[in-house]
Formats: C-alpha cells, structure tokens, sequence
C-alpha cells in the first residue's frame, strides 16, 4: 500500500494474561509497520499491564462491554488517530501476525475491496481443530450469508480481517454487540463496501477461555441468525452513535 | 354487596398513588415514567370507586365476565410497560457502552500525553505523526 501508511493492529483481549504479550511481540515481530492497540475489556487479570510492558497501546473498558464493544473501540481510536488500515488480531493466538502480509496483498491486488477476510477454510493447510459442530455452524452461516451477499462467503466467523479507511469509519458508527463477525458482513453488504477472502493459518487457542462454550454455541447460532434476519429489514443508512435502531415503544 | 372490598380497593389504589407522589418529590421516579404509574394509579382508583365501571367497560370492548375485562386490560398493560422498559434499558446499556468506550479512549490519550510532559502544550495529532516509525515493511 501507501509509503508511510499508518497501520494499526487492533487487539482484542479479555482475560488473556497467558497469551496477549505473545501475540503482541509476534504482531511486532511480523509487522513492525503496525502499531499495536490491546483493548482491554475490562478484564480482571494482568492483560492490560502485561500488554503495556510488552510495547503496546492499551485502551481499558471499565466493565466488559463483549467483544463487539471492545472491537469497536479500536474503530474509534484508528478513526481518531487517523490510522489508513486496521487489522484485527485476537488476543488469544488463534490469528497467525505473520499472514497479515497476505491479506495486505489481497487489498493491493484489488483497490476496491474494503476489508480482506482472512478465511481458515480456503486453506490447502487446513490446521483448524475445531470440533465438527462448531465447523457445522461456521457453514450454516457461511451458506446463508453467500446467498445474502450474493457472493461466496467461506468464513463468515473469521475476525481476522484488515479494514481500510472506510470500513473503519463505517464500524465505528456501528458494530454489532455480542457476535459480530457475521453481522458485520452483512453491513458491509448493505453499505456496498466489498470483502474478499483469502487463505489464512488458525490455531486452536493458545491459554485462557473461549468466549463459546457448548451451551452459548446454540444461543450463538440463534442470536446471530436473528441479528442477520433483523439485519435484513434494519433501514439504511447507519443510525448515528446513540441509535441502534432498538425498538421503542411509546 | 360486600363494602369491604370496595374499600380494600380504594385504600389499596389510593396508596399506589401516594407511594408514586412521595417516589416523585424525593426525585426517586423521573418525571416521565412517574405519570406513567400516576395514570396507572388513577385508573384503578376510578374502577375501585365506580362499581359499575368495570361492568359498562366489559359490554363496551364484549367481555362476558367484568373481571375478565380488568385482567385483560391490565395484562396488556403491563405487557406494553415491560416491552417499554426492555427498550429503556436498551437505550441505557448502548449510551453507558457509548461512554465506557469514549472514557477509555480518553484515558490511554491521557495517559500518553503524562509520558511526555513537555508535549502536553502541543497538538496531539502532529506529536503521533512524530513518535511513529515512518519506514513502512511494504
């Protein structure tokens, strides 16, 4: 991209004192063009003040906001700070910094495409050990979403995404709450900004809790296929902050 | 007819009614949702009083049973308060997100403007441009 463009990696973490100053020193050690943002949400661990130490910006929720809150936050400060890219790295391992080449090299190849979507399911190197059920979700979504968008959609649940200046500023008027990901193509969808995917590496987690268990699995599939089906009939455009379009009655 | 329940009734409505008063004066209830439960209050202090209210509003709406006319009412009531509520507290849960998210966006800025005493005078904007590594790996 741009010589001297500036580029932030957007780190989401609650609770990931295990993992957060190895992805942090990872991200680094791959992308030193990348300033480093930890958004702490809220956790109750040493997350905030390991990742300080470990050379990273930190931006601390109060309370737990979720992790569509906490990615939000980054929107606001890269569109703030003026950031041209954002790359969202979770906190916990999963995401490989050193891909993050390729889906720069997905935006460079096409100018138009607004967010590159790194997908573990378009990789020949399939190492994603995810149980089969929740892969059995990932391609419920990813179907329904690729007849919504009217184009494939692999790995609707990825949030191993790069964002140039207008997704940034799109997400952060608006992110979805709880489970975002998916919500979140669907917005782009409906602001005719484009998405492509490419093939990336995911490992299992590396320390600390997944904010899915077996039980929030079904409440996950149930929440999101609402969302995307509200997502639907949601008028257009965005509301401004403030407003989520939350029924009111009077 | 039996007087003690019409009276129970009016004691019971006419208290609601004081309770929300004396919630409002001590600024307990915001205005707003005060006339909400003032109205609320007033209606059943009404059908506690005029006996055969509950009777003309049962052939008004074809309700056989008086009783019936009042259990649905107030079931529709409530229901519409709590879809009322869950709204408010929506509203509340995305404004209070809203503030924890400009709170912390403010004190990491803060917190980088007390490393550098000396910048603190100087525009925030051309002190990140300088602190930032200008060689792009691409």
């Amino acid at each position: 991209m741009t010589f001297g463009a500036r580029n932030l990696a957007i780190v989401p973490a609650f609770n990931e004192e295990a993992t957060v100053a190895t992805v942090i020193g990872r991200i680094r050690e791959a992308r030193p063009d990348f300033d480093v943002l930890v958004v702490d949400d809220g956790s109750f661990d040493d997350t905030a003040a390991l990742a300080e130490q470990a050379g990273a910006r930190v931006v601390r929720h109060t309370y737990n906001l979720g992790i569509g809150g906490a990615v939000q936050s980054g929107f606001l400060y890269a569109r703030e700070q003026g950031y041209d890219h954002v790359v969202q790295v979770d906190g916990d391992g999963q995401h490989e910094p050193a891909d993050i080449g390729r889906l720069f090299a997905a935006m460079d190849e096409d100018p138009t495409v607004d967010v590159v979507c790194g997908s573990r399911f378009l990789s020949a190197d399939m190492r994603y050990p995810a149980p089969i059920s929740r892969r059995t979700g990932i391609h419920v979504f990813a179907k329904l979403l690729s007849m919504l968008v009217e184009g494939r959609v692999s790995d609707p649940t990825s949030g191993f995404r790069l964002y140039n200046r207008r997704a940034i500023s799109l997400f952060a008027r608006d992110y979805p709450h709880d489970f975002p990901e998916v919500e979140a193509v669907l917005m782009l969808h409906h602001h005719r900004l484009r998405m492509r995917e490419v093939p990336v590496r995911m490992y299992a987690r590396g320390g600390g809790a997944s904010s899915l268990n077996a039980g929030k699995s079904a409440y996950y599939m149930v929440k999101v296929l609402l969302a995307l089906f509200i997502g639907l009939a949601r008028r257009r455009p965005v509301p401004g902050p403030g407003d989520t379009g939350h029924a009111v009655a009077s | 007819m039996d007087d003690r329940i019409q009276i129970l009734s009016i004691i019971g409505a006419a208290g609601l009614l004081l309770v929300v008063l004396e919630l409002v004066r001590r600024r307990a209830l915001l205005e707003r949702y005060a006339l909400l439960w003032l109205f609320s209050a007033l209606g059943l202090l009404v059908f506690a009083i005029w006996r055969d209210g509950l009777v003309v509003l049962a052939d008004a709406v074809g309700i056989a049973s008086p009783p019936n006319a009042l259990f649905t009412l107030a079931f529709g009531a409530i229901l519409v308060l709590l879809l009322h509520f869950s709204a408010a507290v929506s509203r509340l849960a995305d404004r209070s997100k809203l503030l924890t998210q400009r709170v912390a966006l403010m004190e990491e800025q803060l917190r980088r403007l007390r490393q550098q005493p000396d910048a603190s005078e100087s525009d925030d904007t051309t002190e990140q441009a300088e602190e930032l590594d200008p060689v792009s790996m691409r």
